[in-house]
């Protein structure tokens, strides 16, 4: 197996650094290492940050392998810095059992570029009216530990309930797609001033602030961990940090495209904008930038959602919700977040790669733990970034097999120059590397 | 680096820039075209047999400035006369085959006299005659709104360059000019004052103006 | 002009005003005609692209179209490709290829004519999206204000109605506010939508404290089914406190028109006799349409390059 020395990057932000990357682990971190038949990787003006972990995202495979399979979004994923990814679970079949995860589970070991990590359904055929065998998945060769309905809400709230009680066996989490049905019935956009102006469907913030108290409320009372998918109001933030001030295991995260846009995109009637849920306000997007600062959300998700070139390129009403995030995530916090000031790279580190790896009981894995500091003895996954670069996104360029990129022909900052896999380069001079 | 020398001016045919018909002329020239006007109504009942005389004439200008002029030469015929001649006007606008060049405008009116136009004498009234195109979407306006006995044409200023075979029945001033040219009519009316210019164009233009600058 | 009508923000006070004295030229010229036709485009090709039913427009677009000589293809969402899952895009690729000069475009997506306009070089015209816009229908109700009381400026215009799924309340609000007129909505609060407030109109949830301080009321189309999604008890009580009856239309101001941009729901929003009544401009609308859509096609197509 190939070693790497480093030389020059800085973990985290910190001092430079040379790091000597042997057998899958991070042998040595320090000045001037050398090591004979290493392969050295320049890195001066580089950040190291441990290998992202999205618990995010959606691979389509099984189903719409058209849009997306596990090789080519493990393929985005790595060049966007990441090493690990939760798969959701609303593939066609829907990922309810043990079979469907264990498949997606090997399918991300074939490609071998990030850990792909399935994420199981709360519900059968993620229809909401019964739980699915949760336990057998948590069992299976998959491990799972998050599960999620996404793109459906849980909405009856005693099979919420129960769900987040029967989790508690395996430690597991119920990841939340946060929508009040009866209040978004065919909502198309974010309800306010310009869904008025536009004649789309209105998507009421409370719609997903009424259930996320719910749930929280829900979590207190039986004592178990909830995580909050998407998180895109104002409202939510606050109700978030009110019940983390009560000590409710509640988690959360924000998606990139939620820190950078607002529902002003939806004046071009481009479906590329289209997303579920919806792009907000001006005062959402500060809110949401402010509870990713203070930790009141504890992690960046992508919600990376591949969709076929026919499935945007319609009606907005016709289109399917979802954008692509997995290669820019990084970027729009680095926009959003580091460069204002919000963010030092500790804090990336901590709430792209820690505390989602934590979220997903990835971090006690020993040799195949994810999201663990950048320190000797730890499994190498590192990811170099050049903060100074930028580029324009050219959605051709990505390595998805979709193109629905909300930030086609934006300039963003942040280059992914090297990204390491338990000490194997999938991606080198910002190329992935098979 | 020489440049080379430039064709002399004096090549083109036309004549040269300057006030062609002064507020004097114009009156003048309106006279004359009123009493040929009353000639011709006279006459044509002569050899037509029609009865109508001066009460068979209408006078439709075409707008901008033909419509004015049109009301002047009917005020003109009926201070020699003492009787009133009727008067229309017919925006052609939507009759032209030149749209897609020139770009669409705002429409004026048409009217026409209470008593219509068919079987009657109808004279086109315009200012400046010049290719000829204005005249044949106002011969296709006309067409759509009557059957008149008789078409004439009086234009207050012929410049020449025809595109089409049309031929002005009472002209004003006959005036050479070269394509490049711009011959701008003035009137009390729309512009403040009366008279005729003839200015040189853009060189390199070869867009027909006067006539169609309206 | 902009190359094309898409919403009434495209339209600003000179171009809307152009339209109106154009509607009102090609009216004058045309009237008392034999031949109401006219050669201004000819071998131009407009299409009617019609996703959703809508006999009365697509007639009305039919023939402004045919009395300037256009070439006209109707082209309905039944019966044809569209039906078969054909896209939107394909289909405008499709009358892109034969050199459709214009779309006129009625669709039951808001946005859909935006999206059309990405996609074909020639103008397109919004028949109708959705619960956005219509713009040309609010263009024929300036127009028939603007014949029956002879100014837009000041007029004070109530719309009453179903103003949160109503394509032709958001055009009239946009396209009147441009035309200097005060509209003021009037709806039970389910039928306004959240954001109403930023609309350049006033909102009142109370008719009868409206209608003796308008110029105009124009009444829009409840549909009876929007009582099983609870925007209101019972047709019945809508109709006792919004719809517009004999007793209401009573005490208007002399001068005070009626409009609704049809169909009407006769005894749902307006009472038989106020539909037929003198104040009623129900069938100048339909008349005023043809020659505003003319005017339309003839500002975007007479001198758009071929």
């Amino acid at each position: 197996m190939t070693s790497y020395l480093i030389k020059g990057a800085r973990p985290c932000g910190g001092e430079p650094a040379d790091i000597l990357l042997t057998d899958g682990r991070i042998a040595a971190i320090g000045e001037s290492l050398s090591a004979t038949g290493a392969e050295v990787v320049e890195a001066a003006g580089l950040i190291a940050l441990p290998g992202l972990v999205d618990l995010h995202t959606h691979l389509r495979e099984p189903g719409r392998e058209d849009a997306e399979t596990v090789e080519t979004g493990s393929r985005a994923a790595a060049l966007g810095g990441f090493t690990a990814v939760h798969a959701m679970a609303n593939t066609d079949p829907v990922a309810d059992t043990a079979g469907v995860v264990e498949q997606v589970w090997r399918l991300g070991q074939e490609a071998g570029l990030v850990d792909v990590v399935p994420v199981g359904a709360v519900t059968v055929g993620l229809a909401g009216e019964r739980l699915a065998e949760l336990g057998a998945m948590a069992d299976s060769a998959a491990r799972v530990r998050v599960f999620s309905d996404d793109g459906h809400c849980v909405a009856d709230p005693a099979l919420m309930r129960r769900a987040l009680e029967y989790v508690k066996a395996f430690d597991g989490v119920v990841a939340q797609h946060a929508e009040e049905p009866r209040l978004t019935v065919g909502a198309q956009m974010h309800e306010g001033d310009r869904s008025a102006r536009l004649g789309l469907t209105g998507w009421p913030a409370a719609a997903e602030e009424a259930i996320i108290a719910r749930d929280v409320l829900l979590a207190e009372h039986v004592g178990a961990r909830l995580h909050v998918c998407h998180v895109s109001t104002a409202g939510s933030v606050e109700i978030l940090r009110w019940a983390k001030s009560r000590g409710v295991q509640v988690t959360a995260e924000v998606t990139p495209h939620h820190l950078l846009l607002t529902d002003a995109c939806a004046e071009s009637y481009d479906p590329v904008f289209k997303v579920n849920p919806p792009l907000r306000t001006d005062a959402d997007v500060e809110a949401l930038r402010a509870g990713l600062a203070d930790g009141t959300i504890d992690a960046v998700g992508t919600d990376h959602a591949p969709h076929a070139v026919e499935d945007k390129e319609s009606e907005w009403a016709q289109a399917r919700p979802g954008m692509l995030g997995l290669e820019q995530a990084l970027a729009v916090v680095i926009e959003t977040m580091v460069e204002p000031g919000r963010l030092d790279w500790a804090g990336v580190a901590d709430r792209m790669s820690v505390r989602p790896a934590a979220i997903g009981r990835l971090d006690g894995l020993g040799d195949r733990s994810q999201g663990r500091p950048i320190a000797p003895g730890e499994p190498a996954n590192l990811v170099l970034v050049d903060p100074a670069a930028r580029a324009t996104v050219d959605p051709a360029a990505l390595a998805s097999r979709s193109r629905n990129s909300p930030y086609a022909g934006r300039e963003l900052p942040g280059r992914v120059v090297a990204t390491f896999l338990r000490g194997t380069a999938t991606v080198l001079d910002g190329k992935a590397t098979r | 680096m020489a440049r080379a020398p430039e064709p002399a001016r004096s090549t083109a045919p036309g004549g040269a820039p300057g006030t062609l018909l002064t507020s004097a002329d114009v009156a003048r020239v309106v006279d004359r075209m009123a009493h040929q006007l009353i000639e011709r109504a006279a006459s044509g009942r002569a050899e037509d047999g029609a009865d109508g005389g001066l009460a068979d004439l209408v006078l439709v200008g075409i707008p901008t400035r033909g419509a004015p002029l049109a009301r002047r030469l009917a005020a003109r015929i009926e201070a020699f006369t003492g009787t009133r001649v009727d008067v229309g006007t017919a925006d052609i606008t939507l009759y032209r085959d030149d749209l897609r060049l020139r770009g669409v405008r705002a429409l004026e009116p048409t009217v026409l006299p209470d008593a219509g136009i068919d079987g009657r004498l109808v004279v086109l009234v315009d200012d400046v005659l010049f290719s000829g195109r204005s005249v044949r979407a106002a011969l296709d306006a006309l067409r759509d709104l009557g059957r008149p006995r008789v078409v004439q044409l009086a234009v207050l200023v012929d410049r020449g360059h025809r595109e089409l075979p049309i031929k002005a029945d009472f002209v004003g001033k006959n005036v050479p000019t070269s394509r490049s040219q711009q011959v701008r009519v003035h009137l009390a009316e729309i512009d403040g004052a009366d008279e005729v210019l003839v200015t040189d164009g853009e060189p390199g233009v070869r867009e027909p103006r006067g006539e169609e600058a309206r | 002009m902009k190359r094309h009508l898409l919403e009434a923000a495209d339209l600003d006070r000179a171009d809307a005003t152009l339209v109106l004295d154009t509607a009102a030229q090609i009216d004058q010229a045309l009237a008392g005609r034999e031949v109401k036709k006219l050669p201004t485009l000819r071998g131009r090709t407009v299409v009617n692209l019609f996703y959703e039913d809508s006999t009365r427009t697509r007639i009305s677009f039919e023939l402004a179209a045919k009395r300037l000589s256009a070439d006209v293809i109707n082209f309905s969402a039944k019966g044809s490709s569209v039906s078969k899952g054909e896209s939107l895009k394909d289909t405008a690729l499709t009358l892109e290829a034969m050199g459709a000069d214009a779309v006129v475009v009625r669709h039951s997506s808001s946005g859909a004519p935006h999206r059309l306009a990405n996609w074909v070089r020639g103008s397109v015209v919004n028949a109708g999206d959705g619960t956005h816009e219509h713009p040309t229908q609010a263009l024929l109700d300036a127009y028939t204000i603007r014949q029956r009381l002879g100014r837009l400026e000041g007029v004070r215009v109530a719309i009453v109605g179903d103003v949160l799924h109503s394509r032709v309340a958001r055009s009239n609000v946009g396209l009147l506010h441009t035309l200097g007129a005060d509209v003021t909505l009037v709806a039970p609060p389910t039928l306004l939508p959240v954001g109403v407030g930023s609309w350049p109109a006033e909102v009142s949830y109370d008719l009868d404290a409206v209608l003796p301080k308008v110029d105009v009321v124009m009444m829009l189309r409840v549909q009876a089914e929007r009582m099983n999604a609870s925007f209101f008890p019972s047709a019945r009580e809508y109709s006792r406190r919004y719809g517009l009856d004999a007793r209401r239309m009573g005490v208007l101001p002399d001068d005070a028109i009626v409009m609704h941009p049809g169909p009407m729901n006769r005894g749902m929003e307006i009472a038989a006799e106020v539909a037929d009544s003198a104040r009623s401009t129900i069938v100048e609308q339909v008349a005023n349409g043809v020659s505003t859509r003319m005017a339309v096609l003839y500002l975007l197509l007479g001198g758009a390059p071929a």
